[in-house]
């Protein structure tokens, strides 16, 4: 955890949410090829070469939801991931970039309830909080009281951050106050913890319907929007991205309240996290580049950025073997 | 600054397109560019140059020479040369020689992209992702017209030698658009791209070597205007193809009046787009800036008038500048710019005083705090508020990154709002309803509508303005017919007129009770405004009878009639079918008299008579058959859209009729015109006008509303030249002398109406070349409606 992390996470105000604006809802338009137009051309609007490359690809990496969410996870495999987590990279490329002083580590790592006391031991005093995902995940169809219990268990389990999923017939049949009561239920299940709202858009049907079940989540106090569980057939894309974080914006005029932002699945490759970090500063701006208010869901994008990283200290292309295994 | 500082910062930093090979290339011209004719490197015959600048930086990247009249004769000749085998060339070999092209343009393209944007100051993103790709499938596209042409285009021929002269602000893709529908429809070429942006053609030039283009077929001649006049102005041009000022445009139609060239316009723009409170007001907002901040505004069909509902504008207004606020401008060659340079000093200036001229006119101007290059020629993204239709900022083109901003109530306000300007190119609209959408693009006066999107353009599908935007289309099949024209459409000049036989002064015995033929405006006869009458005689010289003398104010009534009585063009074609059907049925009741009447004016046989009326009948068959045939088309450009390519009339047209078989001729030409949802204004012929006033009755008992054909009897050049100066006017069709049709040209110059004259030819009524599709693409232009979708 840099200096930055430690400062954030936690001291700034929570999002308290809102009472429920059904307007809120039903005002809003999304003009899908529009939202496609803009993706298309931001990425010949804006890059970053270079030095600054290196330097958005380390903001990547503070970023990242180290995640395993498997069913074959073990207590090994999780204490490798954590260790990965404190050290994502290796400390030579860390001193040519003269970044090595920075504490550089991964936002968070991600887990399953089971695993998270391994984590949350494995982590200790590195300042890394452990994420669990919950409520059913990835369907979100155990009982209510089930889905609440889940939370409290990994709460009282240890975890800092929880990964809920929403229960997407309540979007497809538009009953958004029933979306608004659940996601409140499990805002207040959460305590002290804080809570990142899974959207499963590949599952919603359409890109007002993404846009409007964000807005019903930020309304019932999530603290984070995420766009999948890596379950779903399509995960997080850019376009989806662009319309969710308007959304954000657009309740951060509303409300004054800063909700972050969480693509998942799908992100693989340095570029394409470096296009996601271009698109929040555009759209919302350098306050929500932080670890704070914007996560990566990966588990093979790290192994990108090292490669990266190491073929701009060396002027060589990389291979994977020369990075450890997380 | 430092790696962990950018960390903390999260800035940009530069990322320049790399230009080193594109400056090797042109180091290796440094003793200056010569001219492309036939083929070759030809100096010109004078030592004059014009500097080819980087407007980024004002350095020195070429000098160009400069074509005088000898040179742009030599390539018109060379041209001219070249046209017969060209022409001849089966249709697949044409293709071949454009695929070609359009596969060594995708070759070099990274190349052209940079040159352009060295040349133009465009930034590389647009020059790499927008032109150059558009310029690659615009010859892709013509590639296929010209294996198609003998298929689809049977009917027609190419023209001979084309002069074309294009803008910079899109210099290779303006040279695409014009060189690769004119040489796939078989012409030859002689294009003189703008003196601030040669380079890509000289370029260009390279490739059709390259290519092994037969020589002639593309000459380039370098130069600024005289050159372009040199071109305009030459005698063996059978076409002129212009993209650039109104004022220009307005120009090479008079200078080219009464030329026979055929003429194609595309011009200036003042272009609407608006927002509804239903809108994506995200997406409108970043469609403005690929609308107004595109190019540096330097685009012909920016949206350079938001129209936002009144509820919406604060918002929508606050949104842009959070927007602009985040605008990055400079180096075009950089990847992290949304704007780059303005072409040349001149136009920077341009656009300063313009805008200084609003402000003392009371606009409010508001620039985003930005930085950008202090050196090169650099102006802010600027919004401009608290203006009302009668701003200059509102009402010229300004041709830089400069947006207007007013409201409006409803959606009729919006509509009135977006055509109160001279121009018609192109339109915005922004709306989740398609019902409104369509609504709208349907009452706007322009050859684009864009719904929910902006400056989207493919070679299907045909781009060009209504009203003083300029006339002719680009792209698509009725772009090929630009450059195309009926095979033996025109015969000699005998024939067309008819002189008055000597008088006897008498008029012959048992007509019956004098009638009284007056004028016919707003569907009631009306006596003409001098009081004056004309005789008109009969073949043998006695008396037929007599006729109004119109004059100027007959004809502004006549124009006010059909302007009052808008509901002809929307009615349904259906409706239009069904009047041109009764009139025949009415006409048809009245053959004895009309034979006899044809027989007494025109002295023909009867049987002559008896075909001619029968002729007249079935033309309006014909017609009634078109109304609701002449469909538009679907284009399927290669995004998630569809085009609606969609016929609508000229508006109000005039109608200038020659003496030949005056009532075959009168019908051939009304009919398609009002069968299209055009209202008229129809002179009839000069020496047997009695043809069309026997008419009135016919009209009336038809259910024709009244305002639709009104008729003006009278001296056909006078009454024409009344016609082509008004302003109200959206088109006119003149058959007459050779003198008349360049006195139409000319005078048609001021509002840029659409014309359409014989010069002095005459045409064979009776003939496939009386009817037909040539009639109905003249009495419409084609409106395309972009619909993206998705959700």
């Amino acid at each position: 955890m840099t200096a930055e992390q430690a400062i954030l996470i936690n001291s700034l105000p929570r999002v308290e949410g809102c009472d429920f604006h059904p307007d809120w809802v039903d005002e809003i338009k999304i003009n899908k090829s529009a939202v496609d137009r803009r993706i298309a051309s931001l990425a010949g609007r804006r890059t970053v070469k270079k030095k600054w490359q290196a330097a958005w690809l380390l903001k990547a990496i503070a970023c990242i939801d180290l995640t395993t969410l498997s069913g074959d996870d073990t207590e090994g495999r999780v204490k490798r991931l954590c260790a990965k987590a404190k050290n994502p990279v290796r400390p030579d490329i860390l001193e040519a970039l003269g970044f090595d002083t920075m504490n550089l580590t991964t936002g968070a790592v991600c887990v399953y309830h089971e695993m998270v006391e391994t984590a949350v031991a494995a982590l200790k005093g590195s300042g890394i909080p452990v994420a669990a995902v919950s409520t059913g995940f990835p369907a979100g169809l155990a009982p209510l009281e089930t889905r609440l219990a889940e939370i409290k268990a990994s709460v009282a389990a240890g975890a800092e951050e929880i990964d809920i999923v929403i229960s997407r017939r309540y979007v497809l049949t538009g009953n958004w106050r029933a979306l608004y009561d659940e996601v409140k239920a499990y805002r207040e299940a959460c305590g002290e913890a804080h809570m990142k709202s899974i959207l499963a858009t590949g599952q919603l049907g359409s890109i007002t319907k993404i846009a409007k079940a964000s807005m019903v989540c930020m309304m019932a106090g999530a603290d984070f929007i995420k766009t999948s569980t890596g379950m779903e057939g399509v995960n997080a894309t850019l376009p989806v991205s662009l319309v969710m974080i308007r959304m954000i914006r657009e309740f951060y005029e509303k409300t004054g309240q800063k909700v972050g932002y969480k693509p998942a699945g799908g992100i693989g490759t340095a570029k394409l996290a470096l296009q996601y970090l271009v698109l929040i500063k555009e759209e919302l701006g350098d306050d929500w580049l932080t670890p704070h208010m914007f996560r990566f869901g990966a588990s093979s994008l790290l192994g990108d950025i090292e490669r990266q990283l190491e073929h701009f200290v060396t002027g060589r292309y990389s291979a994977a073997n020369r990075h450890s295994m997380g | 600054m430092n790696i962990s500082e950018i960390y903390k910062t999260m800035s940009y930093g530069p990322a320049p397109e790399q230009a080193d090979y594109v400056h090797d290339w042109l180091n290796s011209h440094d003793q200056g560019f010569k001219l492309f004719i036939n083929g070759e490197w030809v100096a010109a015959s004078s030592d004059e140059t014009i500097e080819s600048r980087n407007p980024a930086t004002g350095e020195l990247l070429a000098k160009i020479s400069v074509a005088g009249a000898e040179d742009v004769d030599r390539a018109v000749k060379a041209a001219a040369k070249a046209f017969p085998s060209w022409s001849g060339l089966p249709g697949h070999e044409r293709a071949k020689y454009l695929y070609s092209l359009a596969r060594l343009i995708q070759k070099t393209a990274r190349f052209m992209s940079v040159l352009e944007t060295l040349d133009n100051g465009k930034p590389i993103r647009e020059s790499r992702d927008i032109d150059i790709p558009l310029v690659a499938r615009h010859f892709y596209y013509h590639a296929g017209w010209a294996q198609l042409r003998d298929q689809e285009l049977a009917d027609q021929v190419p023209l001979g030698v084309v002069g074309q002269i294009i803008p910079w602000n899109f210099p290779l893709l303006m040279l695409a658009w014009k060189i690769a529908p004119a040489i796939a429809a078989g012409n030859c070429v002689v294009l003189k791209p703008a003196e601030y942006t040669s380079l890509t053609a000289l370029y260009f030039a390279e490739l059709c070597q390259e290519a092994g283009l037969p020589p002639g077929v593309v000459n380039i001649v370098t130069g600024a205007g005289d050159t372009g006049a040199q071109i305009v102005n030459h005698p063996d041009i059978a076409k002129i193809a212009f993209t650039g000022s109104t004022g220009v445009g307005r120009y090479i139609r008079e200078a080219t009046a009464g030329s026979g060239k055929k003429l194609t316009l595309e011009l200036g723009g003042k272009s609407p787009y608006i927002v509804f409170e239903d809108a994506d007001i995200d997406g409108a907002v970043e469609g403005l800036v690929d609308a107004i901040w595109f190019n540096q505004g330097q685009v012909c069909c920016a949206g350079s008038r938001l129209l936002v509902e009144e509820g919406i504008a604060d918002r929508l207004i606050e949104k842009v500048k959070s927007r602009l606020n985040k605008f990055r401008v400079g180096d075009p060659l950089d990847k992290t710019i949304d704007m780059g340079a303005i072409v040349d000093p001149i136009q920077l200036e341009r656009i300063t005083a313009l805008v200084n001229k609003g402000a003392e006119e009371g606009a409010e101007i508001w620039q985003p705090d930005i930085t950008f290059p202090t050196e090169g020629c650099y102006y802010p993204p600027t919004l401009i508020t608290n203006v009302s239709p009668s701003n200059s900022v509102v009402r010229e083109e300004i041709f830089g990154p400069v947006l207007t901003v007013m409201t409006f109530r409803t959606l009729k306000e919006a509509a009135d709002l977006a055509n109160n300007t001279r121009f018609g190119l192109a339109s915005s609209v922004w709306s989740e309803n398609i019902n409104r959408a369509l609504e709208v693009a349907s009452m706007l006066k322009a050859g684009v509508v864009w719904v929910n999107s902006t400056n989207q353009f493919d070679a299907a599908c045909g781009f060009g303005g209504y009203r003083e935007s300029g006339f002719g289309r680009e792209g698509g099949k009725e772009g090929m017919y630009e450059y195309l024209k009926p095979a033996g459409e025109w015969g000699s000049e005998k024939g067309n007129l008819v002189d008055s036989p000597e008088p006897t002064g008498s008029a012959p015995k048992g007509f019956g009770i004098d009638r009284t033929a007056k004028n016919y405006v707003g569907g009631k006869q009306a006596r003409p405004d001098g009081g004056n009458t004309r005789v008109v005689l009969n073949a043998d010289g006695s008396i037929a009878g007599r006729v109004g003398d119109g004059n100027r104010k007959d004809i502004r009534n006549a124009v006010e009639a059909a302007f009052k009585n808008p509901g002809w063009s929307t009615t349904t074609a259906h409706n239009r079918a069904q009047v041109i059907y009764y009139i025949a049925e009415n006409l048809s009741a009245r053959e004895a008299e009309v034979v006899d009447r044809l027989v007494s004016l025109t002295g023909v046989s009867k049987k002559a008579a008896k075909a001619e009326f029968d002729m007249s009948i079935s033309r309006l068959f014909s017609y009634g058959a078109w109304a609701d045939k002449y469909d538009g088309q679907v284009h399927t450009p290669p995004v998630q859209n569809v085009a609606l390519a969609v016929h609508e009339p000229m508006g109000i047209m005039g109608i200038v009729c020659p003496d030949v078989m005056p009532l075959l001729s009168f019908i051939s030409l009304v009919a398609p015109a009002i069968a299209m949802g055009n209202r008229t204004v129809v002179i009839p012929s000069e020496r047997y006008p009695l043809l069309a006033t026997d008419f009135y009755q016919i009209l009336e008992t038809s259910d024709l509303p009244a305002g639709v054909i009104n008729i003006v009897t009278g001296d056909r050049d006078v009454l024409a030249d009344v016609l082509a100066k008004h302003d109200q006017l959206d088109a006119i069709w003149y058959h007459g002398s050779a003198d008349g049709s360049r006195m139409v040209e000319q005078q048609s110059a001021a509002n840029l109406k659409r014309t359409w004259v014989n010069d002095g030819r005459a045409r064979d009524w009776m003939s496939v070349h009386g009817e037909g599709r040539r009639f109905l693409r003249e009495a419409t232009q084609v409106k395309n409606i972009w619909l993206p979708y998705g959700d």
